[in-house]
């Protein structure tokens, strides 16, 4: 992990406990490899980190949920494994856990953000982030989980508010 | 990665200095400090992210949670934030309509009753 290079085709390929301390560890990772591809800018590099940070916990989280809480403390407990490649002029991170599975497709869906009621949810923002923040979200089923493929270009996206607002926004509130 | 919390008085109000990066493994120690400002019943309280590298939707939920234990009370909640960088996480997600969002600690302990804090 110390040699971060990231000439065309690079693969990096990490295995990281599902704790919630290693989330920063990901970001980490995931900023140094943009930072030395001078087709990423600054805030591109930001929304990587924060991409990452939002798969990653998903992925603890699924983990946690799937094994009972005290997962965090199981040494058998299988490792999340995030996996870069660098290639094309893009990014491309998938990430992937064994929490049992995850249908996006049940995700629950919650009062506008900008409703009062929205403030009994404390959740639900992370995965409309990610497809904010991404150019492409995919999430295939393995065998005992999940693993979620997002690709970035080194644009940056123009801001809309994920929920209502501007028109031509995202309009639902999935996740 | 640490999280720093600095909490002091202002008036009425508590102010919470945030430092650090606020993420699943650092948000519990903001939700805890959040819930206990409200249990000694400081119901005006000010969230400063000045010194905030990093959130996520997890530090956002904290935030919500904040607000909206807060409101319960009639109380107001405010940020301080005037990073671009943090302030897009806010905008990307709609949540600048939501917070009173302002850009120093004297502006936020100005606010007589929390203006953009109240339910429409």
């Amino acid at each position: 992990m110390t040699d971060v290079t990231a000439a065309a085709g690079d693969v990096v390929e990490l295995e990281l406990p599902a704790r919630p301390e290693v989330v920063s560890v990901a970001r980490l990772v995931i900023g140094a490899l943009v930072a030395v591809d001078p087709l990423f800018d600054e805030e591109r590099c930001a929304d990587l980190r924060l991409a990452v940070s939002e798969a990653c916990t998903n992925a603890i989280q699924a983990e946690m949920v799937g094994r009972g809480r005290d997962a965090v403390a199981d040494p058998e407990a299988e490792p999340i494994v995030m996996r870069c490649v660098l290639a094309d002029g893009q990014i491309e991170v998938a990430i992937t856990d064994h929490g049992g599975g995850f249908d996006p497709s049940g995700l629950q869906e919650h009062p506008e953000v900008t409703s009062p009621d929205r403030l009994n949810y404390e959740g639900g923002l992370g995965i409309p982030l990610i497809t904010m923040l991404a150019d492409h979200l995919e999430f295939l089923p393995t065998a005992d989980g999940t693993t979620v493929v997002m690709r970035f270009e080194p644009r940056t996206p123009g801001l809309r508010p994920i929920i209502g607002g501007a028109p031509g926004s995202a309009g639902s509130s999935t996740g | 990665m640490d999280l720093r919390l600095e909490v002091s008085e202002r008036g009425d109000w508590s102010v919470i200095e945030v430092g650090g990066e606020i993420d699943v493994a650092t948000a519990p120690r903001l939700r805890e400090q959040l819930i206990a400002l409200v249990n000694d019943q400081r119901y005006r309280i000010v969230v400063g992210l000045e010194g905030v590298d990093f959130i996520d939707s997890t530090g956002l939920g904290v935030l919500i949670s904040g607000l909206k234990r807060v409101r319960t009370h009639g109380g107001s909640f405010a940020l301080v934030c005037t990073e671009p960088r943090i302030l897009k996480v806010f905008e990307i997600t709609g949540l600048l309509a939501v917070f009173n969002v302002c850009s120093s600690l004297e502006e936020a302990v100005a606010e007589d009753g929390g203006e953009g804090d109240e339910a429409p």
